[in-house]
């Protein structure tokens, strides 16, 4: 038997329903891969190892009585650290929130407790989720797997490297500008960010409320089809969250066929500068992988494009300066206690507490909401949005499933992305997907000669997830890469 | 020159819910610090607001009221700024789209200082619902917060500056009061901070249309306070401009204690709240069918209880005012005018002597000790001759004291009013033989002396006989 450290979701679940392990077996090899491989990829910020082994002993007595709470109770799964799990930190790896203990469970994670699914550990990320490579955490920046002098990607680095390395069979992050994509595609694994108000953001720390949405980061399709499953459906804890029941996602898998499927690939995204060879290549050659499945390749357009980053930074930064401003020290968190008054409290505790990529933040979405300055970005911004949303419609007029990059490059050298401007840039494959609030999933689908993983992003109008998530199982087995892990 | 103030007042009004604005914390004054929070109310990481509809319903409940147009398309906004009291430091409030537009509210009676008002009607600018903030509580060298009030469904009465005295904005006051508690949808107990003011005053030369520099009066906790701070900051501002002296736009605190304003911040240092959309929050959508519904379940208003009670009760206008002013008062008076078939009289004997009773023992109408069925079943007494008008306030009294039934006491005392003239001829007969000189003093023609003989006739009877009959029977026998 292979080492257990190495089973997806489903070979685990498997595995513990046929007796083949147990859950603190489980637990326990995980345990000790993160010990081998984590000093040089510093995915986990916490990893309460008697909590996880004492749940996993939990498990394994349900299923000796044949109450387990689902097939996946004992699963282990690591969480990013801006979901609240109660009892356990979420710092959002920030220093403001040093010393915090969330009181309650996210909607989305309580769901997967009911399944049995095993908190495991709190993962790295970049700082309140601001940015794009995981160096801007306020704790320690994590590694890409693959090769240690790049960056994992971000803001759900953690989750990805962590998945990747075989630390965890599957993680949850979030994903606001391409947050759960991108890292996905730079430590190759999948990662899907489901369309907006699928998954409850109740117990997700925002960043940009109409933005940010929870998602799964798996090793295959199948993993993340079946998290989001258990994850999906409305919540009356949050008004965002649509209404009706969802689901069926991982059976559907079973009928996963392009035959016919439209696959629109948009020319604007094909005119990025500084969109690398390879990534390009990989798009290409995957799009005619799926014509000789029986796709049909078209190419659609998404004019408005140009103006998403802009857009992007506006309202995600206008959105953050008001959901951070609870970050002062007075209920929880860290306080600078030597201030002198109120002001200099906040000003203290703020200054120390945040980093510069927050701060920055912080003080661009304050501009741009100050008086007289309003109309001209965000109200701009806001009906940018909607002609943005406009294009997607348009263009699923013509297609059914959008194929694109993740990002331009394979994951960059640690502190290449350290201008922010050339940061912003890099979620230009990305972002669109959250301002219209659809779906879209980054696949495995290439290596570059030098070893890195390159992604493709397909994307899904909203609630196209059983069709997204098929097609992505065909990229997946086209793809052909076959199981691999860093050697850490 | 003669000058004249142009006031306009921004009352908080506490939505009366179930539980709080955005979360299922209870809605409850006076519970131990910190008891009534939860994730939602103390801002905690990741926690999400969901609207509470009964909030809204009361909101536009009290719109329709005040005739407010309802906006069928409303949203919430975030107000930003920082300060201890408010957990997430943005207070979730409604900017440009409130639940309720334009209405008014028509004044009257009389303003605080007793004079007599005409009648006026205030327009209303708009209501809208927000979230109130925690309290801060000092001790000594340091602070602590009570977040139990944070989250609680808030109201925001805005009215356009139509007010030219201290006495207009008391009456104003009242009047929302009065249709906030008709209405039920807050019980505006100032003291729990269910009700709160804020005052905009300037004052302009009588004749000029354009306003003066606009002052705002914070920290105002009684209808007194506000009355005071007026007439003080009214004063205050008249001087200033008569002396040529530029006032500047500022808020001011009142301090009652001193009974004076002071400048809390200027125009520079106002905060730059960055409203824009609540993102957490769908906008509100109602429709036509579901505000007529409300509409056709708002209780009487005030004005129309007033106006009926004058057609069909035939009870003076003032009274009808006095009656109407709170709305127990009124279901009182129709319960115990029901029982007991006469409304005047009914009216009469609770303005006379349960509100001075009431007043005496320091108590309000909702804790009354005689029940309106009881007080009604006194008046049938009277007016049906049972017990004579001296006889029913000894009962009156009693029912206030032991709670005891009105006919009970009635029997127990023996106070059944003797219509019998045989037995009144008896006392008759004796007030006679021992009025010797009354008795010559009427017959030489100082007839009032008869007054006299009644008096001696209800005593000896122990105020049981009736009047009318001791009177015809004196008359008689006198000849
Ligand atoms: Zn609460």
């Amino acid at each position: 038997m292979t080492e257990l450290w190495k089973l997806t979701l489903a070979e685990a679940a498997a595995a513990l329903e046929a007796g083949r392990c147990s859950a603190h077996d489980l637990c326990a090899s995980l345990l000790g891969r993160v010990r081998a491989a984590d000093p040089q990829v510093q995915a986990f910020l916490t990893l309460d190892e008697t909590a996880v082994l004492a749940a996993a002993d939990a498990s394994d007595a349900r299923r000796r009585a044949g109450r387990s709470l689902s097939r996946f109770d004992g699963v282990p799964l690591a969480i990013k650290d801006n979901l609240s799990v109660a009892g356990q930190p979420c710092g959002c790896a920030s220093k403001i929130l040093n010393g915090y203990t969330a009181p309650y469970d996210a909607t989305a994670m309580g769901r997967l407790r009911e399944d049995g699914f095993i908190p495991f550990g709190r993962v790295n990320m970049d700082e309140f989720a601001m940015g794009s490579t995981t160096e801007n955490s306020g704790i320690r920046p994590t590694l890409n797997p693959w090769d240690t002098s790049r960056v994992p990607g971000g803001s759900s680095g953690g989750s990805a490297a962590a998945v990747a390395a075989g630390m965890a069979p599957a993680a949850l992050g979030s994903d606001t500008g391409g947050s759960i994509r991108q890292p996905a595609g730079f430590c190759g694994v999948v990662g899907l960010k489901p369309t907006y108000g699928l998954v409850s953001r109740y117990g997700l720390v925002a960043f940009a409320s109409s933005l940010d949405q929870i998602g799964p980061l798996a090793r295959t399709v199948e993993d993340a089809a079946i998290l989001l499953d258990g994850m999906c459906g409305h919540d009356p804890m949050d008004s965002t969250s649509l209404p009706g029941r969802h689901g069926g996602y991982a059976a559907a898998l079973a009928e996963a066929d392009v035959r016919g499927l439209r696959i629109g690939l948009p020319k604007e995204y094909f005119e990025v500068a500084g969109l690398a060879p390879e990534v390009r290549q990989a798009v290409e050659n995957m799009a005619a992988a799926l014509e000789q499945r029986g796709a049909r390749r078209v190419e659609v357009t998404l004019p408005r494009s140009k103006y998403a980053i802009a857009t992007y930074y506006i309202i995600a930064t206008a959105e953050a300066s008001a959901n951070l401003a609870r970050f002062d020290g007075i209920r929880y968190g860290a306080r600078a206690h030597d201030a002198d008054d109120l002001l200099a409290t906040y000003r203290q505790t703020r200054a120390r507490g945040f980093g510069d990529e927050v701060k920055r933040r912080i003080i661009l979405g304050t501009y741009v909401l100050s008086s007289g300055y309003y109309d001209a970005y965000y109200l701009r911004a806001q009906k940018a949005r909607t002609l943005i949303r406009q294009d997607f419609e348009a263009a699923y007029r013509e297609c059914d499933v959008i194929l694109a990059p993740v990002a331009p490059t394979p994951a960059p050298r640690r502190g290449e992305l350290s201008d922010p401007l050339q940061m912003y840039l890099a979620d230009i494959y990305t972002i669109s997907v959250n301002l219209a609030g659809i779906c879209g999933i980054s696949v495995p689908c290439a290596v570059t000669n030098t070893g890195l993983p390159v992604g493709l992003q397909l994307i899904g109008p909203a609630l196209g997830e059983t069709r997204l998530l098929q097609t992505a199982r065909i990229v997946e087995q086209a793809a052909a890469l076959g199981v691999r892990f860093p050697n850490l | 020159m003669n000058y004249e103030a142009v006031i306009g007042l921004e009352v908080h009004v506490q939505a009366l819910t179930a539980s709080k604005m955005f979360c299922a914390c209870a809605n409850r004054f006076g519970a131990e610090p910190n008891t009534l929070v939860c994730p939602v109310c103390l801002g905690y990481p990741g926690a999400l607001p969901v609207m509470n509809a009964e909030a809204v319903k009361k909101t536009i409940e009290i719109g329709l009221m005040c005739g407010c147009a309802i906006a069928l398309r409303s949203k919430f906004d975030r107000k930003s700024y920082f300060y201890p009291d408010m957990p997430k430091n943005y207070q979730i409030s409604q900017y440009d789209l409130p639940l309720c537009g334009l209405g008014h509210l028509a004044v009257g009676g009389k303003g605080f200082s007793g004079d007599p008002l005409p009648d006026k009607v205030i327009g209303i600018t708009r209501i809208h619902l927000e979230e109130d903030v925690g309290k801060l509580n000092h001790f000594g060298r340091s602070s602590g917060v009570d977040y139990n009030r944070a989250g609680v469904p808030l109201m925001e009465v805005v009215s356009e500056p139509d007010m030219r005295s201290a006495d207009e904005a008391y009456a104003y006051l009242t009047v929302l009061k009065q249709i906030c508690e008709y209405a039920g949808v807050s019980s505006c107990d100032m003291e729990k901070g269910q009700m709160r003011c804020d005052v905009n005053v300037s004052v302009r030369p009588v004749g000029e249309t354009k306003l003066g520099t606009k002052i705002e009066i914070k920290n105002l906790n009684s209808f007194r306070s506000v009355h005071r701070s007026l007439l003080y900051e009214i004063e205050r501002q008249t001087e200033a401009v008569r002396a040529g002296e530029k006032l500047r736009q500022e808020t001011r605190r009142w301090d009652d204690a001193l009974g004076q304003t002071f400048v809390m911040r200027v125009k520079e240092q106002a905060h730059d709240y960055r409203y824009f959309p609540e993102p957490d929050l769908m906008p509100v959508v109602l429709d036509e069918a579901q505000v007529a519904a409300w509409r056709a379940a708002l209780p009487e208003a005030p004005e129309a209880r007033r106006a009926r009670f004058v057609a069909d009760c035939q009870v003076t206008p003032y009274d009808a005012h006095v009656l109407t002013l709170e709305k127990p008062l009124a279901d009182y008076f129709e319960a115990a005018a029901k029982a007991a078939g006469h409304p005047k009289l009914t009216a009469n004997w609770i303005i006379t002597e349960l509100l001075r009773e009431l007043g005496e023992k320091n108590l309000t109408i909702d804790t009354c000790p005689i029940p309106p069925a009881a007080f009604g079943k006194l008046i049938a007494l009277v007016a049906g001759g049972a017990i004579t008008g001296k006889s029913a306030k000894d009962v009156f009294a009693e029912m206030f004291a032991s709670g005891k039934a009105p006919e009970v006491i009635v029997q127990e005392k023996g106070l059944q009013q003797v219509n019998d003239s045989g037995a009144i001829l008896a006392f008759v007969d004796q007030a006679i033989a021992a009025s010797p000189k009354a008795v010559e003093e009427y017959r030489a023609g100082k007839t009032a002396t008869i007054q006299f003989l009644v008096g001696q006739v209800m005593k000896l009877s122990r105020g049981k006989s009736n009047p009318q009959t001791v009177l015809a029977l004196l008359k008689e026998k006198l000849g």
